[in-house]
């Protein structure tokens, strides 16, 4: 206790986010790596294990697997992009959903406690990806400069209003898509593993160093609101995942609608 | 944004916003190789069981429509048939009808013919039965007649006594024939 007064309370920042490679040496060897990795192996395996039978009645582990599939097919996919071309994204928008599912949901899993998308890079890849396969199938279905026209021009805007629109529309379809997928993401992730370290770490603070009884009491109800805030991540996390599976559908919907 | 954030973090290490590159790498390699997982071994499978299940329940309710429809055409032909059979009944009946007043129709001319038929023979029997009587009648008075003349004629008339026994004779011959004649003519 004495120990612990003397004991400055360092706030987590960015610098919490810096994990030291898990092989001294291999410096791109890191956890979210590790972490990622193991959840491609995860899903992977678990879908495999799904589907491979294809059975018209379904065991309990296929089922579960059809639901997670016609989840992100019929909810997401279909209903983005439209009946007619969906089928095409399914195995894009699977693989994206149940990656970033997983990744985030593994911040709240012990002993993992890491979102792999507090590293921008893991967002930025998603969103690079997503922006060149609509805009790849947006430009193969109308042509560059037809999707341009698609992209830059709405129907129904006056003549005039044409020279301010095509520029706002390009950076707000073509180039800001991208960054905002990936920004919303990441910025959701490490505000959230932020917020849980200043509660647990705070509160762990004012129950073990602060060095008074009143303190150890507030550092309880610290660590229970750490609980609670844990419990509102869980959700943000599934949240952040279906929102970034649902806009890049859309994106692709969009650039594959008929032109007006 | 980018160049508003960076000094704030510049004192404490990297920015936040500057990615690892082999993340960055890392992050296409897998979500590529998650891609074409669902691509070659997921998706297919499920819309494989998709395809099988919309047929099993597709063949079961075509089953289904197609028992009800044979039901529905074979309930068609019995009530055709019932509709024909009754009208047939009824055809028969009618028939039978007719027929039967046709029966009894010609039975009735026969039988009046045949009455006639009796009638008009027994009117002939009897009149020729009493033509025959009436001959008969009239040769038997003729030779009475004949006779008493005779005996009349033949006899004579001096001796009372014969006289009175040749009539007595006369007399009594008489009512013999008569009674005869009686009983001729009853008979007729």
């Amino acid at each position: 206790m004495i120990a612990g007064v003397s004991t400055e309370f360092n706030p987590p920042g960015p610098e919490d986010f810096q994990l030291p490679p898990i092989i001294p040496g291999v410096d791109w060897f890191t956890k979210p790596v590790l972490v990622a990795g193991l959840s491609v192996v995860l899903i992977v395996w678990f879908f495999y294990g799904a589907s491979r039978k294809s059975a018209i009645v379904p065991s309990k582990l296929q089922f579960a697997g059809e639901l997670g599939y016609n989840f992100v097919r019929n909810s997401i996919a279909r209903d983005a992009i439209g009946s007619q071309d969906y089928m095409k994204f399914v195995p894009y928008l699977c693989g994206l959903f149940f990656f970033i599912l997983l990744n985030n949901v593994a911040a709240t899993i012990p002993l993992v406690q890491f979102p792999t998308f507090s590293h921008i890079g893991w967002a930025y890849s998603a969103a690079i990806l997503s922006w060149v396969i609509y805009n790849g199938v947006g430009i193969r279905k109308h042509g560059l400069l037809g999707y341009l026209k698609l992209q830059t021009m709405p129907a129904g805007v006056p003549l005039w209003l044409l020279p301010l629109m095509i520029p706002i529309e390009f950076i707000s379809n073509i180039v800001v898509r991208p960054i905002s997928l990936s920004l919303r993401l990441f910025a959701n992730m490490f505000a959230g593993h932020i917020l849980l370290l200043v509660f647990v770490l705070g509160g762990e603070y004012l129950l073990l160093h602060a060095g008074s009884i009143a303190l150890s009491g507030v550092g309880v109800i610290t660590l229970l609101m750490g609980l609670a805030i844990a419990g509102l991540e869980l959700f943000v996390q599934c949240i952040q995942a279906y929102i970034f599976v649902v806009l890049s559908a859309q994106y692709i919907g969009g650039a594959l609608a008929d032109e007006h | 944004m980018l160049t508003l954030v960076l000094p704030l973090t510049e004192a404490e290490g990297p920015s936040p916003l500057m990615p690892h590159t082999a993340e960055i790498i890392f992050g296409f390699v897998f979500l590529i190789l998650l891609a074409i997982a669902f691509a070659k071994l997921v998706v297919p499978r499920f819309e494989k069981a998709y395809a099988d299940r919309t047929q099993a329940i597709e063949g079961g309710m075509n089953a289904a429509k197609q028992a009800q429809a044979e039901a529905k055409a074979a309930l068609d032909k019995y009530n055709a048939q019932l509709g024909e059979a009754r009208q047939e009944a009824a055809k028969i009946r009618e028939d039978a009808r007719e027929q039967g007043a046709l029966i009894i129709a010609e039975m009735r001319e026969q039988a009046s013919t045949e009455a006639d038929r009796i009638v008009t023979h027994a009117r002939t029997q009897i009149d020729a039965e009493r033509a025959q009587a009436v001959a008969s009648l009239r040769r038997e008075v003729g030779t009475m007649a004949t006779t008493l003349a005779s005996r009349i004629v033949g006899e004579s008339l001096e001796e009372e006594a014969r006289q009175r026994r040749t009539v007595e004779r006369f007399l009594a011959d008489l009512e013999s024939s008569e009674s005869a004649r009686q009983a001729v003519g009853t008979d007729g």
